[in-house]
């Protein structure tokens, strides 16, 4: 419900409460939370469930309001009560939330009908262009449509605004593997006509790879990484090698992985000049090693003793 | 027009192999100067890649001096990587495939065929190299 956040605020409050309630005074929900994402880039959000990718966004459309520090989009703050300069930021932001929620009893062209009454900036022609190419009925209610038809009518009605920044919610979690295919191709139809800048979470890493050309991995609510992806794949290698005897590799920045054997050390590596240690063999990294890499970072080791077994 | 194919499994960067494609289309005289490449829009989306691929692939084309870009329009092809050769190559294509048929009843498979065409290139250009030396030539030719 992008289109109209003040609406959704108002209309979802178990959502709101929720949310709230998670950034209680004790435990942060997100921390450390800076960076900067450049205009025209598909930039992917990744993260472990509950690592705050959902929190970042709703902060991000104003759903949230941080507690302690500002969230700037454009140079201005998603979140200031209901001021106008908070509803002239909002026209420029698109977002699609979880599970692509749209109200199920209306038809997709009420949808549109409510869209161009709510916002200031509307284009309805493009809507309807897209959703008559995709063979989506006018008048079924959503909530009759498939999964991927609804995908579909939450990513027209975000992309109606023509939004310069377009926030997606783990889109295509819920559909099959067509259904998927169609909604990134129109995603990315729709990206290479206008130059809207996406921040899209999901968990489909081969997907991730393929159209981010920016990344940000969150981890337990702190930015982990975040940068252009040609460049953190340039800057991260994998080392295979004798047990790492924990001595510094020259050309080695930081050691964002190590798994050991009793005899070989695999390491994932950001490095900050070449590793010529002829003791390690050298490989580059895919973007999906690069996430798995960080992801695995946080995971507890071992829960063996509390099992009653032995590791 | 060509269609872009992407090989999931390559370990080739994903518009390096867009730049593989073009030039493999530009030797076997399948795109030629004037011809148009798809536009940006419609690779990345029937990939479902990044724009912004395609568009390095383009780049890397025009920098390679191969494509041109004509703002509005879409991306050219501006020179042939065929060059002379092209009309040889149907006689050498013919003789080449009565060749794999020769290569395969005595028994070799793909893959003996690739192994043996990759070290006889690299022999007979040692070869020539050598035969070459009173006047070496600056650039080696690229195969």
């Amino acid at each position: 419900m992008a289109w109209t956040a003040r609406v959704t605020l108002r209309w979802r409050p178990s959502s709101w409460a929720r949310s709230t309630a998670r950034i209680g005074p004790r435990i942060w929900a997100l921390r450390n939370c800076s960076f900067r994402l450049p205009p025209g880039r598909i930039a992917a959000l990744v993260g472990l469930n509950g690592a705050g990718k959902s929190t970042l966004l709703h902060l991000a459309v104003g759903l949230l309001e941080p507690d302690v520090g500002t969230v700037r989009i454009f140079g201005a703050a998603p979140f200031d009560g209901f001021e106008t300069a908070h509803a002239s930021i909002l026209a420029d932001i698109g977002f699609v939330a979880q599970d692509t929620p749209l109200y199920a009893d209306f038809t997709a062209a009420e949808l549109l009908t409510m869209g161009s009454k709510l916002n200031r900036r509307w284009d309805g022609t493009l809507a309807r262009m897209r959703l008559a190419q995709l063979g989506i009925p006018p008048d079924r209610q959503v909530g009759k449509l498939s999964g991927g038809q609804r995908a579909q009518v939450a990513l027209a009605l975000a992309l109606a605004k023509h939004p310069r920044l377009l926030l997606l919610d783990e889109p295509v979690a819920s559909l099959d593997p067509l259904a998927r295919r169609e909604f990134l191709q129109a995603l990315i139809g729709s990206v290479a006509e206008t130059g809207t800048t996406v921040l899209l979470s999901s968990h489909l890493l081969a997907d991730l790879e393929r159209i981010c050309d920016f990344l940000i991995v969150l981890n337990d609510g702190a930015v982990q990484l975040a940068g252009e992806v040609d460049v953190l794949v340039a800057d991260h290698r994998q080392l295979i090698g004798p047990r790492d005897p924990g001595e510094h590799i020259q050309g080695v920045a930081t050691v964002v992985r190590a798994s050991n054997t009793d005899r070989q050390s695999t390491l994932l590596v950001r490095t900050d000049g070449p590793v010529t240690d002829p003791a390690w063999t050298v490989h580059d990294v895919s973007v999906e090693d690069l996430i798995l890499g960080y992801l695995a970072q946080t995971r507890p080791q071992g829960s063996h003793t509390a099992w009653g077994v032995t590791a | 027009m060509i269609e872009f194919v992407l090989d999931g499994r390559s370990k080739v960067n994903t518009y390096m192999q867009l730049v593989q494609q073009v030039k493999q289309a530009l030797r076997v005289g399948l795109l030629k100067p004037g011809d148009q490449l798809p536009k940006v829009r419609d690779a990345a989306q029937s990939l479902v890649i990044n724009p912004n691929t395609v568009l390095k692939a383009y780049r890397e084309l025009e920098l390679e001096g191969l494509a041109e870009g004509r703002p509005g329009v879409g991306t050219f092809v501006v020179r042939t990587l065929a060059g002379a050769s092209l009309a040889n190559q149907a006689e050498l294509r013919e003789d080449l495939v009565a060749w794999l048929r020769r290569a395969l009843a005595a028994g070799l498979s793909d893959d003996d065929v690739v192994a043996l065409v990759d070290t006889t290139i690299r022999a007979t250009r040692a070869d020539r190299a050598q035969h070459a030396q009173p006047q070496p030539q600056p650039q080696p030719q690229p195969w």
